[in-house]
């Protein structure tokens, strides 16, 4: 299974939270920027693409348990999201591309829609 | 995809937390007799030749015996090495290992460093003494914070004990959403609940302390009601109260403002997601009174609810 860091490294994603565990592993990938969606959709471990950039994001991937939120196009992240992300230790990245080019990217490296 | 403890940490270890760090190594030009010396006193089968820190082959028992009947004993070890040496790399997990010995019949493997470099020796041994060590480590952690709270329900006479969290919702705190699911999250994992059981309780409670936030008047409560056998969820707010509860269960419904929905919230999928979390769940609301939601989720397959 491909780790953060690796994916981090070949798509060259901005870290914002600086403290982050990029040795996680990365069991699948899921795109919404619905919550409840991502809610019922995500599993464990996956890497969550989306554009929402609030604090919410945070309790949605600390519930769930997911390897990393991709906030894409560059979109604002309120620093009280950083906050919480750093204070959860759930690790956001960020990318100027849009959510499809990312997902795309992400499924070149062989991660895959969450089982 | 499940994966189980040991398979688990199959993958996270690395070679380099199990292997020997201390390696017997023979540099390439001593004769053969000295190498059998090495192997005698040190009483091992097997060892690296090593030049400039770098593998440059291996050399066996097996070589010996060979060099002992061919007469051979004074040539350097340099000469009756393996130089075709199979290696694994120190940062490499535990499961190329485990590979490398079920597709070779060797004991033990150099391990060397992405510059070549040796660093250390792995045999089968290692990889058990090293999983043993580090489950159990994990084990005595998880056994210890759990022991702990589950005593709540053990060790305190009554006929019945339950633990009962409560917290306060206010209406329009974005902010602090999810904290309320957050503690309950981290209550169940305490009393050892199972992982699956406690995320269902997770997303069920999430998913209610939201829909306060979201669209109650004037906040609420939520209630988290552990029993033995079950965990009751309430989610209790004063207004404004649902017109048409039928329709408010329907997938994809939502009365969230525009603001909230460029949130990403509004989807119309929490009351779906708390149904499909929880193993029963009720409605109940009033127009201009408030609303109140119960979420049962078992702590234990096919038990009935617990009652009194």
């Amino acid at each position: 299974m491909i780790t953060l860091s690796e994916i981090v490294e070949q798509m060259g994603l901005e870290v914002r939270t600086p403290s982050a565990d990029l040795s996680k592993a990365v069991t699948g990938g899921y795109a919404s920027d619905l919550l409840s969606c991502v809610i019922a959709g995500a599993k464990q471990g996956n890497i969550w693409v989306t554009l929402q950039g609030h604090p919410n994001i945070v309790a949605v991937a600390s519930l769930l348990e997911l390897s990393a939120i991709v906030v894409t196009e560059d979109a604002a992240i309120d620093p009280q999201t950083l906050e919480r992300a750093a204070g959860e230790s759930v690790v956001v990245l960020s990318s100027p591309q849009s959510t499809w080019a990312v997902v795309a990217a992400l499924a070149a490296l062989g991660v895959s829609a969450s089982e | 995809m499940e994966f189980t403890k040991v398979q688990e940490l199959v993958y996270e270890l690395k070679i380099a937390d199990v292997m020997a760090k201390e390696v017997i190594t023979i540099s390439p030009e001593i004769p053969m007799r000295e190498v059998k010396e090495i192997m005698r006193i040190n009483r091992i089968s097997g060892a690296p030749i090593v030049q400039d820190h770098k593998l440059v082959g291996i050399i066996s028992i097996e070589d010996i015996i060979k060099a002992l009947e061919s007469g051979t004993m004074d040539v350097p070890v340099s000469e009756k090495m393996t130089t075709d040496v199979i290696t694994v790399f120190a940062d490499e997990s535990v499961v190329q290992a485990v590979n490398m010995f079920s597709r070779h019949n060797f004991g033990r493997f150099p391990v060397v460093d992405r510059g070549g470099a040796l660093v250390g020796l792995i045999t089968a041994g290692d990889i058990t003494r090293g999983l043993l060590k580090a489950i159990e480590l994990d084990y005595h952690e998880e056994e210890i914070s759990k022991y702990r709270a589950s005593h709540i329900f053990e060790d305190i006479p009554s006929d019945r004990t339950t633990l009962v969290l409560r917290y306060g919702i206010k209406a329009g705190d974005f902010t602090q959403g999810g904290e309320a699911s957050s503690c309950v999250k981290q209550a169940l994992m305490r009393l050892g609940v199972a992982p699956k059981i406690v995320r269902r309780a997770a997303i069920a409670t999430y998913e209610a302390e939201m829909n306060i936030i979201i669209h109650s008047t004037d906040g609420g409560y939520l209630i988290a009601d552990i029993w033995p056998e079950s965990i009751r969820l309430r989610a209790i707010d004063s207004g404004p109260g649902i017109p048409d509860v039928e329709q408010a269960l329907q997938p994809g419904y939502s009365t969230a403002p525009a603001w909230i929905r460029e949130l990403g919230f509004g989807a119309g999928m929490g009351l779906v997601n708390i149904k499909y979390c929880a193993d029963e769940m009720t409605l109940n609301s009033e127009l201009g009174k408030g609303t109140n939601l119960e979420a049962i989720i078992y702590l234990r397959p096919n038990t009935e609810s617990a009652t009194g």
